[in-house]
């Protein structure tokens, strides 16, 4: 087996897991009772989903800059949707949505 | 049917869907999310369709800074929501607006469905003449140089925007603080976002401006990233908004412009018309003019969003 098909299993892999996370994440998001466990399964889609969506298209990219710039895109995610489910979490604990 | 044409189809179908939603949407915060979700789905569908800058753009304007300035409208209008919903419309009135929306859409149809094919284009024009400014990026080509006209007075209209939001303020407050003084929690999660993410921001937004030359960016995607970085200070409370008398903040409001227009009046003065390079030195002019430009860009929108005058300039 040479390397490209190595590669291109370990992409397929791991494309897969990040998609089916972000199933996951959507499936609780429709499905759970409450403001906090749907946050909760929503970030799940965030961190690990598109982390192994990162992850399998590392292979592909054709050098360094650019594999920097997947895993930035990544990481300000990561922050982003973080800090904004507890400003969302915040709210909601004080008086449910503004409406 | 390929997997591409299936997923075409699938996210066109997703955009009408949400598009009919935010337009059926009962609350103004309902229908203010679905169209940032809308915005960033058509910035989708420009990549789709290879047009990156457009996608970019359509992604920061389209989602995010509109999406900011209706949540404004929709906080201001909270209020009286209810007095909107509790309102009835007469049926015929309703039955004109039906009637215009329908022959709006009809029209809108008719005019697609006949455009000749293949459609007028100038793009191979453009595209033969690209190497004349030695810019990688085509449509940087377009806005600077072939249609640099349109680009500038674009800019200006903006200016004009901010002027009219300006003059919303109430005259005893003329020349003061724009907008709310925002306070928040300061060991709360938005301060540490507003502290954390704008050194990064500020590189990212540079960065955009500065590959605009040659590939997907450019001074207007640039600068509405940094627009946002200061805003988002602005929102946690870590600066304050500069009052709209503000020596320093009018003059940064009209350098972009300023130097478009001194660089097309010396293509007057130099060259054979208004707006046109030497040249020999179009990717600089070019440069400098997109240089100049983004902080104009950025102050103007970041502007936009805080506000009319709101209150004095000492408080």
């Amino acid at each position: 087996m040479n390397m490209a098909i190595v590669s291109d299993i370990f992409t397929i892999a791991a494309v897969s897991a990040g998609a089916f996370f972000f199933l996951a994440g959507t499936v609780g998001l429709l499905r759970f009772p409450d403001v906090l466990t749907r946050l909760h399964a929503l970030t799940k889609a965030d961190n690990l989903g598109l982390g192994l969506v990162v992850l399998g298209l590392l292979p592909r990219t054709d050098g360094l800059l650019s594999a920097l710039k997947l895993i930035s895109i990544w990481l300000l995610v990561l922050l982003g949707g973080g800090i904004i489910t507890q400003l969302i979490a915040t709210s909601a604990r004080r008086g449910g949505p503004p409406e | 049917m390929t997997t591409a044409t299936a997923f075409n189809l699938g996210l066109a179908v997703l955009v009408m869907v949400l598009a009919c939603w935010t337009v059926l949407a009962r609350g103004a915060f309902a229908a203010t999310v679905g169209f940032v979700a809308y915005g960033l789905l058509l910035a989708f569908i420009w990549i789709r369709l290879g047009a990156v800058d457009v996608a970019l753009t359509e992604a920061a304007i389209g989602g995010g800074l509109s999406g900011v300035l209706m949540l404004g409208a929709a906080a201001r209008l909270r209020a009286s929501e209810a007095l909107i919903a509790a309102e009835t419309i007469a049926a015929g009135r309703r039955l004109w607006a039906a009637a215009l929306s329908a022959v709006t859409a009809l029209a809108l149809v008719t005019s697609v469905l006949l455009l000749p094919d293949p459609a007028p284009t100038l793009a191979p024009a453009a595209a033969e003449n690209a190497a004349a400014t030695t810019l990688g990026n085509p449509v940087t080509n377009v806005l600077m140089a072939f249609r640099a006209l349109d680009t500038m007075l674009e800019k200006v209209v903006l200016l004009l925007a901010l002027v009219g939001v300006w003059s919303l303020g109430p005259d005893r407050f003329w020349g003061g603080r724009l907008g709310p003084r925002h306070r928040v929690d300061p060991e709360g999660m938005l301060v540490f976002l507003a502290q954390l993410l704008p050194p990064a921001g500020v590189v990212v937004g540079i960065y955009v401006f500065w590959v605009g030359a040659n590939a997907p960016g450019g001074a207007f995607q640039g600068g509405t990233i940094l627009a946002a970085m200061w805003l988002l200070a602005m929102m946690a409370g870590l600066t304050d908004t500069p009052p709209s008398g503000s020596r320093r903040a009018r003059l940064v409001l009209v350098a972009g412009p300023s130097a478009f227009l001194i660089v097309g009046l010396g293509g007057l003065w130099l060259g054979e018309a208004f707006l046109a390079y030497p040249l020999a030195y179009a990717k600089a002019l070019i440069l400098g003019i997109e240089f100049a430009m983004v902080p104009t860009i950025a102050v103007t929108l970041g502007l936009l969003l805080a506000g009319p005058p709101d209150r004095s300039a000492q408080s």
